[in-house]
């Protein structure tokens, strides 16, 4: 079973430097109170591994505003001129990935795979630097994993064991970073007795999650 | 007619019955608007909705229902809700019937440039390069020409999207197919010669016989 802690704690977890998985799409499904809390605390020099960097004031964004990041991977940043404008001023090293390959190689860090074969990018400036594997006659890029040591995950609900459920279009990138961090914080909407989420609705097992945050305050 | 809703409308007439579809943002998502109601369609959200349905009324939005664009969105009874490996996975396998994606520019060989212009917009390829290199056909939805200079050209000059053929270009002036011998001239938009297409197009173009009009 597992306590749930306040968002503040949490982001003392994180020290500067780290890199980070985070969940969200333009800020749909990303730990909001976790991202205000290492805002809060004032973290450094993060590399933060996520879909995009939303938009300023939003999720991902507020960590790009507070010079929190000085490196980014992700699919798009193009919803956040801040971000374009720090990757121009030299602030943010920014290594864009298409987000189909970039959600593979963060699951080949969580499941065990040296890498992924993928068609995706051949013949594009995303091969530059990449082997070129040839299987059956059909050429891929090999795309290595990405692992990091943290991963912040929204969830719609827990439970005390630590499993999640996850919500509509707020699902993207959270189940399967929850299984690439070293060490796996879960933010969810509420939290609920044990057994009240059914086995066959749990997307992410327990056991992956390392810290949960506690329920979202009444009214917020 | 606007050259927009000529695109989305002609490129509406592309789409098959029962099929997996994935519209990009802006000109490519108008196209739901014209698909016959009696076509049943599924439409895919790369960000993890399979039977994407129209915006919400007012008051009725949830936080955790939008689109690839961030937009409110509602999901058509049968929907599903997926993560972005099986979205990708969707997409990569084969499964994606067809993708509609704006274009930057295209080239004799059908390939397509539509992410980023070196120095002067970086947004991010975001799914376009898994979606023009998986879909099972790609169809490219842009206007003809950018300030009057032509987009579809000789040789792409902007950082390609994929090393894969599109399968149909549609604009306000025309529908070009990519084959292996080059861009066939199929069809003329409404109020246009051949001569204006060809003047509007640095790429060749062959014509074959009568060229008939979009029928729109």
């Amino acid at each position: 079973m597992k306590q749930a802690i306040k968002a503040a704690r949490a982001a003392e977890l994180i020290p500067d430097g780290s890199t980070l998985l985070i969940g969200g799409f333009m800020g749909v499904g990303s730990p909001h109170r976790l991202i205000d809390a290492i805002v809060a605390r004032g973290t450094k020099d993060l590399t933060v591994v996520a879909n995009d960097t939303a938009m300023p004031g939003r999720g991902i964004g507020k960590l790009v505003t507070a010079g929190a990041i000085s490196r980014v991977v992700a699919s798009h940043i193009g919803l956040n001129p801040e971000t374009q404008q720090k990757m121009i001023s030299g602030e943010i090293d920014v290594d864009l990935v298409p987000q189909g390959t970039l959600v593979e190689r963060i699951r080949a860090a969580g499941v065990g795979l040296g890498g992924i074969l993928t068609p995706t990018g051949l013949g594009t400036m995303v091969e530059e630097g990449k082997q070129i594997i040839t299987v059956k006659g059909q050429d891929f890029l090999l795309e290595e994993p990405i692992h990091a040591d943290f991963a912040l995950i929204a969830a719609h609900q827990a439970d005390y064991v630590g499993n999640l459920e996850y919500s509509l279009t707020a699902h993207n990138f959270n189940p399967i970073m929850a299984l690439a961090g070293e060490t796996v914080i879960a933010e969810p909407q509420t939290i609920v007795p044990v057994g009240v989420i059914s086995p066959d609705s749990v997307k992410t097992p327990g056991i992956l999650v390392d810290h949960l945050l506690e329920r979202q305050p009444d009214g917020s | 007619m606007e050259a927009k809703e000529i695109i989305a409308r002609r490129v509406a007439q592309e789409i098959e019955p029962d099929s997996l579809v994935n519209l990009g943002i802006g000109l490519p998502s108008m196209v739901a608007n014209y698909l016959p109601k009696e076509v049943n369609v599924f439409f895919q959200a790369e960000n993890g909705v399979i039977g994407l349905g129209s915006r919400p009324p007012e008051g009725m939005e949830d936080p955790d229902l939008t689109d690839a664009g961030g937009g409110f969105v509602t999901a058509v009874p049968g929907a599903a809700s997926i993560d972005s490996a099986m979205s990708f996975g969707l997409i990569r396998g084969g499964h994606l019937d067809m993708t509609v994606l704006g274009g930057l520019q295209v080239d004799e060989r059908g390939y397509l440039a539509n992410w980023m212009v070196p120095g002067k917009m970086v947004p991010g390829m975001g799914g376009a390069m898994d979606l023009v290199a998986g879909a099972k056909h790609v169809i490219v939805a842009m206007v003809h020409t950018a300030k009057g200079k032509p987009k579809i050209l000789h040789e792409c000059t902007l950082p390609l999207t994929a090393q894969r053929r599109v399968s149909l270009i549609v604009t306000e002036m025309a529908v070009i197919e990519p084959t292996e011998d080059g861009l066939v001239l199929k069809e003329m938009g409404p109020d246009v010669t051949i001569d204006d297409i060809i003047s509007s197009t640095e790429a060749s173009l062959i014509v074959r016989g009568d060229v008939p009009k979009m029928r729109l």
